[in-house]
């Protein structure tokens, strides 16, 4: 890490903050408002085809023969596509390339992709599908994953006979046992313990866009791919790798995009599918995916089986965290090595383990692949740990926000399993949601039916670890400054509706003293934008942010030389803000920062710059020590208020608090949308959404009507508090938004209803029916015996 | 083919489609009126919301033929309406979606305005529980709706000349107190 790197929470000049800080309104947001933004779907291009791709009928199946000729004799079709015409493997983690744009020998789930037409229009297009023949020979399909586990043949991917000979893996994508500290022993010399089992439903992402991709092949062998990506850098990667072109000749462009929440950040067959047919046809080739398509591409959240023990002395001070983990991977890799690791290194605050360990298994089902859903990999632990973390305050006899309080970890630490975490909110976020939601008055004492809930957690502000190694930057930036008055930003990073380009306008308006209105950002184009990763692991205000400081910080430089010569003063006596340029000691003296940049523009020639970032090296020293490590972490706490009707089983949650300590916020209307869309995707996740398939492999409901997603009658009033800690290394002091605060909101339910009707609910969903479930078996068992079933296996027996 | 005439945004229209085509194909595929989204195809989602002789109806679900000399208001219609009579700038739905950053990634949008609109003008001051229920049949994936809720009381009140109420994020400051100017970026 160099000092390009860091820049410090408080600005280098006297005056403070102009346009940080403020609610700013969106850089499109009127363009979105009044329709005038365009979305990939929205394009259309000369002579354009239309795509459609044949699914898997079959969840686990070796492909005999593929018959295409009835397909491509229809009039109006213009190409067959099948796995034979992109047979190379690739995946968004490149140590796992276990994908196909369509599928080579086997299909995996039910909904595999297995071939495509282009055709003159989508009504022709999905006419042939019908003619396509498939001829499938069925192999046992693994829809448990502890059948998947115990079952090592067949092989959902299967390995060639070396591989076996040297290291079978049966149906096991990915194993992590990491172990810090003395666990047993802890556990052996504590006080008390809580051991329990915990259970993840699937859930996913449900942007209301569909995936689309376009695709134009130009004569010159230049590939245009338009795609409703979040990773524009590693499409364009995995598009030149499958389809044999050079980087060079691969432009990815992002166009609006309609939600994403890690639904749209692994390569997709589509976006090969367009690419391959436009080559073949000579035309531009677009797909849009149906909704169903959607619920079946899925890359959600990870189901998981969790058991958890955790030991404390008497005190309440933790003293060992030990977590036995079983994923369904679904079928293929996506992110999972990362979902694996990140199951156990993301739970290390923002309480202090003295010891800890975790033993993670993801293994392959032939279910939709799941990926990395908002909170990527530590949802669910989250989950797990919470609730149990108030079984331990009950049975010491605590209040469950003392408990926490007792344990945080503090600021500037190093965790059991070796990452760094530098500011932390956590004490004020607790603060903020006991005195909102009046905790002492009343949890405990609103009466049967009625309870509150508390839950923390912590989260990533992006990643030390790209997803390919590379000692490149993370994140590059481009200014263009020109006597107009306007400064162009040129970033690689993702707009996918958090307001990224609105941080960037905001960051360069603040640094240049600009108008906000006078800076445009041009973002996610392979062609015209450095490299960022994407929006992903929450990176992109710390990483972009970061890098655009860098960058404005050499132009600032610039326009402060050019103005000083030409009044002849000190620089240290320019100030910019909000588009004039002031003398400080005179200040009647100023000037348009239009006039600035033409001064500069003269003296220095034509106006750029560029700026980047990178991590510091972080992270434990053991292998997968970097997964996990990020500069900066984000803290959360919420307090939820549910009403329990008994007669139904129903859940309701009346109220949700949520304190985020996102360092500073630099646009405190756009972290309160992220704070309020996260708790709400939580709420959503543990009291209606539920993704799976039944005993054939279908998905059990793959419509907006079936996965229930809430309306705005389903949803609480939330209510956003935001903590600033001021991190040292993020941008002015920031940290993330968009993911830590869905965390909470799930446990603190579970806990909620415990306050109002006296169960625990441990696994997911909590439907009505478990609901009553656990009502009916609380009544039938005498007080006391469910709390002595939670303790076999505590302290004294380890 | 069927030959089929609408007035769109004011403007009479000669159409021809197909003749199963639902409402959202001829804005999108034949008048190239994209601000109507496609988020379902089935009607669950309400991204696709246009108005019908002024009522919400899902452009998805409307046989396009069965709107033969009806009036359609999409998206794109509220401004050059609202500059029509007499007003400046977008449509107040639209600026305070924009104010309150109600528009995260969008896509729901077009419709829960349309939506939004269709209410204000029935009902000048609906409660939040009636806000709520009108729209109801537009999914937003994004905002939690609490931005949305506050943009469409920010409406409310603004045209009934009160001040709005601040958000929980911004105690002791009401950043929608005062009216913003035109796209300055500033509130």
């Amino acid at each position: 890490m160099s000092a390009r790197d860091v820049h410090g929470p408080a600005p280098p000049w006297s005056e403070g903050f102009r346009v940080v800080g403020r609610a700013q309104r969106k850089i499109d947001g009127l363009a979105k408002a009044t329709g005038a933004a365009l979305y990939t779907d929205d394009l259309v291009l000369p002579g354009m085809l239309h795509a459609k791709i044949l699914r898997s009928t079959q969840a686990h199946a070796r492909i005999r023969a593929i018959d295409a000729a009835a397909a491509l004799a229809l009039p109006g079709v213009h190409a067959v596509v099948t796995g034979r015409d992109m047979p190379v493997k690739y995946g968004v983690i490149p140590w796992t390339p276990d994908e196909n744009a369509l599928a080579l020998d086997k299909v995996r789930f039910v909904g595999d992709e297995v071939a495509a037409v282009a055709a003159v229009d989508e009504d022709t297009a999905n006419a042939a599908l019908k003619l396509i023949r498939v001829d499938y020979e069925p192999l046992r399909a693994f829809l448990d994953p502890e059948e998947a586990l115990a079952t090592p043949e067949p092989q959902i991917h299967e390995q060639t006979p070396e591989q076996k000979a040297k290291e079978p893996r049966g149906n096991v994508s990915k194993h992590v046992r990491l172990e810090f500290g003395e666990v047993d022993a802890a556990l052996a010399g504590s006080d008390v313990a809580v051991e329990g089992d915990y259970e993840f439903h699937g859930t996913t992402h449900t942007p209301i866009e569909p995936h689309c991709a376009l695709a134009q092949y130009g004569a010159d062998g230049v590939l245009t791919v338009w795609s409703s990506t979040q990773i524009t850098h590693y499409v364009q990667k995995a598009l030149a790798r499958v389809l044999g072109l050079p980087e060079a000749r691969v432009r990815v462009i992002q166009p609006c995009l309609g939600g994403a929440f890690g639904g749209k950040s692994d390569p997709f067959a589509l976006e090969f599918v367009v690419a391959k047919l436009a080559m073949l046809t000579g035309r531009p080739v677009k797909c849009l995916w149906t909704r169903e398509e959607v619920f079946y591409a899925h890359r959600g959240r990870h189901p998981m089986k969790l058991r958890y023990r955790t030991a404390a002395k008497r005190d309440g001070t933790l003293t060992a965290v030990d977590a036995r983990i079983l994923i369904d991977g679904g079928s293929y890799s996506s992110f999972g090595l990362v979902t694996t690791y990140y199951s156990g290194q993301l739970l290390t605050g923002p309480y202090h383990f003295p010891t800890y360990r975790f033993d993670s298994t993801r293994v392959f089902t032939n279910k939709p692949p799941c990926g990395p859903k908002r909170g990527h990999g530590s949802v669910q632990p989250r989950f797990a740990f919470e609730v149990q973390l108030d079984e331990l305050a009950e049975k010491l006899g605590l209040d469950p926000l003392e408990l926490r309080r007792r344990n945080f970890q503090g600021e500037h630490v190093k965790t059991v399993n070796g990452q760094r975490v530098t500011s932390n909110g956590f004490l004020q976020c607790l603060e903020a949601v006991e005195r909102a939601s009046r905790w002492k008055e009343r949890r405990g004492r609103l009466g049967r039916g009625r309870g509150l809930g508390l839950a923390g957690s912590m989260y990533i502000s992006g990643t030390n670890y790209p997803v390919y190694p590379n000692p490149m930057p993370q994140a590059g930036v481009q200014l263009k400054l020109d006597r107009s008055g306007l400064v162009t930003v040129f970033t690689g990073g993702n707009d996918i509706g958090q307001g990224s380009n609105t941080i960037a306008r905001t960051i360069v308006a603040e640094e240049l003293g600009l108008d906000p209105a006078d800076v445009r950002v041009v973002a996610a184009d392979t062609d015209l934008c450095p490299v960022d990763l994407g929006a992903y692991s929450s990176r992109v205000t710390f990483m972009v942010g970061n890098a655009l400081i860098d960058a404005c910080r050499k132009a600032r430089a610039k326009l402060v030389t050019a103005l000083a010569e030409n009044w002849k003063v000190a620089p240290e006596r320019i100030a910019f803000a909000l588009g004039r340029a002031t003398d400080r000691a005179d200040p009647a003296r100023s000037l348009d920062m239009r006039a600035v940049l033409q001064l500069a523009e003269a003296r220095f020639d034509t106006l750029g710059e560029t700026g980047a970032y990178n991590t510091p090296q972080l992270g434990g020293d053991y292998r997968g020590g970097t997964i996990g490590a990020s500069p900066a972490y984000s803290f959360t706490a919420h307090v939820v208020e549910v009403t329990v009707d008994e007669e139904t089983g129903r859940i309701t949650v009346e109220n949700c608090w949520i304190a985020h300590d996102c360092g500073r916020a630099l646009n405190p209307m756009l972290v309160a949308g992220q704070i309020e869309g996260s708790a709400y995707m939580g709420i959503a996740e543990a009291l209606l959404e539920d993704h799976g398939v039944n005993r054939f492999g279908l998905h059990r409901g793959p419509s907006l009507l079936d996965y229930r997603i809430p309306t705005s009658l389903d949803t609480p009033e939330l209510h956003a508090l935001i903590v600033e800690s001021l991190d040292p290394e993020g941008p002015y002091g920031a940290k993330e938004a968009g993911e830590g605060p869905l965390h909470p909101s799930i446990p603190a339910i579970s806990n909620a209803v415990h306050d109002a009707v006296g169960v625990r609910l441990r696994r997911l969903p909590f439907t009505p029916a478990r609901v009553l479930a656990e009502l009916r078996a609380a009544r039938a068992e005498p007080r006391g015996a469910r709390a002595a079933v939670l303790s076999a296996g505590g302290g004294e027996a380890c | 083919m069927r030959v089929l005439e609408l007035e769109v945004n004011g403007d009479r229209q000669e159409v021809a489609a197909p003749a199963h085509w639902s409402l959202l194909e001829v804005l999108r595929y034949r008048l190239g009126l994209t601000g109507s989204k496609q988020g379902c195809d089935k009607g669950d989602c309400g991204a696709c919301t246009v108005l019908l002789e002024g009522q919400p109806v899902l452009a998805c679900l409307t046989l396009a033929a069965l709107c033969a000399g009806k009036r359609v208001t999409t998206i794109e219609g509220l401004m050059p309406a609202h500059l029509r009579a007499g007003g400046t700038g977008p449509d107040p739905v639209q600026a305070a979606f924009d104010r309150c950053g109600a528009l995260q990634c969008g896509f729901c949008q077009p419709g829960m305005m349309l939506s939004a609109r269709a209410l204000l003008d029935a009902n000048p001051s609906p409660s939040r529980a009636e806000i709520r229920a009108a729209l109801a049949g537009n999914l937003c994936r994004c905002t939690g709706y609490t931005q949305i809720l506050q943009a469409v009381e920010l409406c409310i009140a603004e045209a009934a000349g009160s001040e709005p109420a601040a958000p929980a994020w911004a105690p002791g400051q009401n950043p929608w107190k005062a009216p913003c100017g035109n796209g300055d970026g500033r509130t």
